[in-house]
């Protein structure tokens, strides 16, 4: 099988700091891949390289197969990756219905749209509505609320929502649970899973252990800019991943244990 | 190996009661928090409170001669500059930025108009359009400047302040051009400040009284309503001053965002230049040196946040009716003018403290 996001060989510098160091990254259809790492290890330099929110020094970045050349976050939504990012990138004054649709409004049909650009609230508001049922989340009553108003959890919801509505080829997540209750991110994790049973494939960046052995198929261990090798859950342990990506073992070992 | 931890872990058993709980909506609020809730949604609410009260209270203590069509509306025309300047300030201050150069955009604009028609001889009409567009120019370089080269707003607008009141004394070497003049050979100048008659008596007194520049300026107020509501611009507009780097990671262009809205603003400037012109018959470099006092002022009285991202242009033009009451009702009562400027200032004090108590709302 191909895979559906591929980079070869990336290299990030900031001045004499090199982020990453010719770093391969492979995402396959339909799974679930989890990139793991330590503080500073160059996790956020990959998926910002592979969002499009920064330019590469050197590499090449494919996606089904296509060379892709990101210079914003937009060319990499418009090529189908999504993100939903560590901070959700959403306006709290705004309603769900206005968030979901930031930057990428539906117009009215007709004179009203074309020379008044009136926006069509209800056509909006029902695509909204429809993604959040479709990933169970339409407990939230009123798509016309403010976003300040829910829950971390219910922004969290929305954010994926957002995601999984215009996503077509990639989902990335940052951290999608880091500043849940255990509650809200069990909520969050089966709304992952919910994603994945779409067909999209999801990028999953976590520190949390527990939650990337749960919902992960198979694990990129990053270390000092590098992918260190990737790892199948269902075949190691925790302390194994923690121990790859702290550098306490190196990868050759772990076949002997497997 | 590992196998066991597949699945939720062993401390999440207590959540197998369904989880959606999480999203559920139903709050209980007390009476108070649901008035906060309203005012949140609502932020122009609370401006026309106070406008209805204020209007109410000196109705019922001058009677007819504050409560009657003339005086009201009369009170529709002191505020319309203002008001004009502060819809220019409502778009920059929901981006969460200031813009000090109101005035001295809207003076400019204003001595263009009157200096290339008579020391010129350019036709009035497109001396008008030149005016026009040298207010929209110096908003986009404020724009600009915050935009791309990332300037505070309030230290960008401050130096444009100062640079377009010199240019504008420089240029217009500080003579005044005479209504009389005007009303000779360029009345379009004056075009906002003729006046038409709604329910007059047959002598021609009393009754509604509007001037142009009083219509424009509830035209310009709905139309920008409609704009900030009703179009993708307008919602991003609150997006930016809401959380810019929200906004530029859902895909809003901030820097197209920040850059039209000051033009805007600039050329909202421009127009209420215009509008002074009628008002004043005359084209004065000295005149409307409050105006962005006052149409901060108005802003704030209207319930539009100063950290951006809150408010309504509607809130503003209760703001600038507020503040428009009370001097005239003032006035007729006859006390010193000094009153209104101390209960203005007390009303924005306590305008920008019920903001902050509705904030709290979000939380």
């Amino acid at each position: 099988m191909e895979p559906i996001l591929k980079a070869r060989g990336l290299v990030k510098r900031y001045g004499r700091v090199t982020a990453l160091n010719n770093c391969d990254f492979d995402l396959y259809p339909g799974e679930i891949l989890a990139v793991i790492g330590d503080n500073g290890a160059g996790k956020s330099s990959l998926i910002k390289a592979l969002s499009g929110a920064i330019r590469v020094d050197e590499g090449t970045i494919e996606l089904d197969g296509k060379p892709m050349n990101f210079a914003s976050p937009l060319n990499a939504r418009e090529a189908g990756i999504e993100t939903v990012y560590q901070n959700l990138a959403l306006s709290p004054a705004l309603s769900i219905a206005d968030n979901m649709f930031l930057g990428r409004e539906i117009r009215k049909p007709g004179i009203m749209g074309r020379w008044f650009r009136a926006l069509d609230r209800a056509a909006m508001e029902h695509k909204a509505r429809e993604k959040l049922t479709e990933l169970g989340l339409m407990t939230i009553q009123n798509i016309g609320q403010a976003v300040e108003t829910l829950s971390g959890g219910q922004r969290q919801g929305v954010a994926v929502a957002r995601a999984a509505a215009f996503g077509s080829k990639v989902v990335i997540m940052d951290e999608p649970t880091a500043a849940l209750g255990v509650k809200e991110s069990r909520r969050v994790l089966e709304l992952i899973l919910d994603v994945k049973r779409r067909g999209l494939p999801i990028v999953l960046i976590s520190h949390n252990m527990p939650h990337v052995f749960e919902v992960a198929d198979r694990v990129h261990v990053h270390r000092l800019g590098q992918r260190l090798c990737v790892i199948d859950p269902r075949r190691h342990s925790m302390s194994d991943a923690v121990a790859l990506m702290t550098g306490a073992m190196a990868p050759e070992q772990l076949n002997e244990f497997a | 190996m590992a196998t066991e931890t597949q699945g939720p872990q062993g401390f999440e058993a207590a959540l197998t009661r369904k989880p959606e709980a999480v999203a559920e909506f139903t709050q209980r609020r007390s009476p108070v928090q649901q008035a906060r809730h309203l005012l949140h949604q609502t932020p122009s609410l609370v401006p026309l409170i106070v406008l209805v009260v204020s209007i109410s209270i000196f109705g019922a203590l001058l009677g007819q001669k504050f409560f009657s069509a003339f005086t009201l509306t009369l009170i529709l025309q002191q505020v319309a500059i203002v008001g004009i300047v502060g819809a220019a300030q409502t778009l920059v201050v929901l981006t969460a930025g200031i813009d000090l150069s109101v005035g001295a955009i809207m003076v400019l604009s204003s001595v263009v108009m009157g200096q290339f028609t008579f020391r010129y001889g350019i036709p009035a009409p497109l001396s008008v359009l030149c005016g026009l567009g040298v207010g929209a120019a110096i908003g986009f370089v404020n724009g600009t400047l915050v935009a791309r080269m990332k300037l505070p707003p309030f230290i960008v607008t401050l130096g444009m302040w100062q640079i377009v009141l010199a240019a504008n004394f420089l240029y217009s070497r500080n003579e005044t051009i005479r209504s009389q003049d005007i009303a000779a050979e360029a009345q379009i100048l004056q075009f906002f400040g003729s006046t038409f008659r709604i329910g007059a008596d047959e002598a021609g007194r009393g009754g509604a009284v509007f001037t142009y520049g009083a219509v424009l300026l509830i035209v310009l107020v709905l139309l920008i309503a409609y704009v900030l509501r009703q179009t993708a611009w307008g919602r991003h507009v609150y997006a930016v001053g809401d959380d810019p780097e929200a906004a530029e990671l859902a895909g809003v262009q901030t820097k197209t965002v920040l850059v039209t809205v000051y033009t805007l603003s600039g050329l909202i400037c421009a127009l209420a230049g215009w509008v002074m012109i009628g008002r004043l018959g005359s084209v004065s470099p000295t005149a409307g040196q409050f105006a962005n006092i006052e149409s901060i002022t108005a802003v704030v009285i209207g319930g539009i946040s100063l950290f951006g991202g809150r408010g309504s242009v509607l809130g503003m033009l209760f703001g600038a009716l507020i503040v428009g009451v009370f001097s005239l009702g003032l006035k007729l009562m006859g006390t010193d003018p000094q009153w209104t400027y101390l209960l203005i200032g007390i009303l924005i004090i306590a305008a920008v403290a019920v903001d902050q108590w509705i904030r709290k709302a979000a939380a």
